[in-house]
Formats: C-alpha cells, sequence, structure tokens
C-alpha cells in the first residue's frame, strides 16, 4: 500500500526530508515505524513515541489503509 | 469553537483577553510563556518552533475542552506560536475567567501543562556556540 509519511523535528532531520510517499506492506504503524526506522537510521523506539494516522492519535495496532497520512510524534517540546 | 489556536504572529495579549469578558466572571489569571536566553546551562540566542497544525490543534481544543469541564471556568484560550522566535517573544499565553479566583489559577496551570505534555509542538534551540537543537524531553538525550 502507498502510505504518506510526515516527519517533524529531530525525525525530519534525521529522515532529511519533512515528507515522502512509500510503498509498504506494513499493515500497522508498529511494521511501518519498524522497516522506516532501519530505512532512515531513526534512534528513537516506538515507546518513546506516539502515532497518529490522518490527523488523529492511533493505536500501534491499528490497521492501516490505502493512502493513510502517518506521522510518527518523538516527545514535544511546546510552551 | 476555537479555543486553541497555532499563530505565526506575534499574539497580542491585550486584544485576546477580551474573549474572556463574561458578566459572571470575578477573576481572570492568564499566563506567558516567554522565550528566555538560557537552557540547561547554554545560551540561547533564538527559538524555532515546529508543529504538526491538524493534530495540534485537535488536541489544544480538547484540552480546553476538558478544562472547562473539569474546573468552574466562564472562559478559556490558548495560543501557540509557530515559526522563528527571538529572546523575550511570547511563546504561548493561557487565559481562563472563572467566578472566583481558585478556579482560575488551578485551570490556568493545568491546561499550560498539559499543552507541554500533549500538543504536537517540538522547539528548536540555537545556541550561541553555533549549533542548534531539537528538545525532546522525556530524560533522555535531545540527539538522536
Amino acid at each position: 500500500m502507498n502510505y504518506r509519511l510526515l516527519y517533524f523535528a529531530s525525525l525530519a532531520d534525521r529522515a532529511g526530508c519533512a515528507s515522502e510517499d512509500r510503498d509498504s506492506d506494513a499493515p500497522t504503524p508498529r511494521e511501518l515505524y519498524a522497516e522506516i526506522a532501519k530505512i532512515h537510521d531513526f534512534a528513537f523506539t516506538a515507546t518513546r513515541l506516539r502515532v497518529a494516522v490522518n490527523g488523529a492519535l492511533v493505536d500501534w495496532g491499528h490497521r492501516l489503509a490505502e493512502g493513510d497520512e502517518v506521522v510518527f510524534l518523538p516527545p514535544v517540546s511546546g510552551g | 469553537m476555537n479555543r486553541f489556536r497555532l499563530s505565526d504572529a506575534t499574539i497580542d495579549v491585550g486584544t485576546e483577553r477580551n474573549a474572556l469578558d463574561h458578566a459572571a466572571a470575578g477573576a481572570c489569571v492568564g499566563f506567558e510563556g516567554w522565550v528566555r536566553n538560557h537552557n540547561d546551562g547554554r545560551a540561547v540566542l533564538q527559538l524555532g518552533y515546529q508543529a504538526y497544525a491538524p493534530l495540534a490543534e485537535r488536541e489544544g481544543e480538547a484540552i480546553l475542552a476538558e478544562a472547562m469541564a473539569r474546573f468552574r471556568l466562564r472562559e478559556a484560550r490558548c495560543i501557540h506560536r509557530v515559526g522563528l522566535l527571538a529572546i523575550g517573544d511570547l511563546a504561548v499565553w493561557v487565559g481562563v475567567s472563572a467566578d472566583h479566583r481558585d478556579a482560575a489559577f488551578e485551570a490556568c496551570r493545568w491546561i499550560i501543562d498539559e499543552v507541554k505534555r500533549r500538543v504536537p509542538i517540538w522547539k528548536n534551540e540555537h545556541y550561541a556556540d553555533g549549533e542548534s537543537g531539537w528538545l525532546h524531553p522525556d530524560n533522555t538525550p535531545a540527539g538522536i
């Protein structure tokens, strides 16, 4: 399936881009993160991140659909 | 109703606090988060804030709705800046109005704490030594 990935903060720095389209067989964010963490050499374990699909927070076991926008959120630092 | 918003322009507290007006309110508490010139012992020159806007707005609205339900408030607002900010700039503003001061103080504190904990906004500190770094505070090193 095709997914749209957005990256923020240090994940964007490490990926070298703010977004990318990726063809993947990963059925859930859990598998997708494992796949892209390897590709981009992300050091965060999934336990330190939250994940959003199409602008809403979801569980790591959420079933992904064709065209989903997936964002792995590093620990936040607003304020 | 939009009680929370992101802004790429200067926050005018004098104008924004009008949204808190209520004839039954006897207390108004505001919090201003400012850009300071140091963090963790390092000199900071400026800050960049980045947000995942659709989720930041959704989470921010949820926090303010929860505050309205949790505390005896008349109104509540929060605005968070994005983009590049200078030392002394107002980065985040929280304002609440309530019939009495106890609820106003407690709610204001609760809102800013929840915003810092939950809303997908990240701070990039630009240091005097030329380095910069994203802050990912959860007791682990910021750099990856």
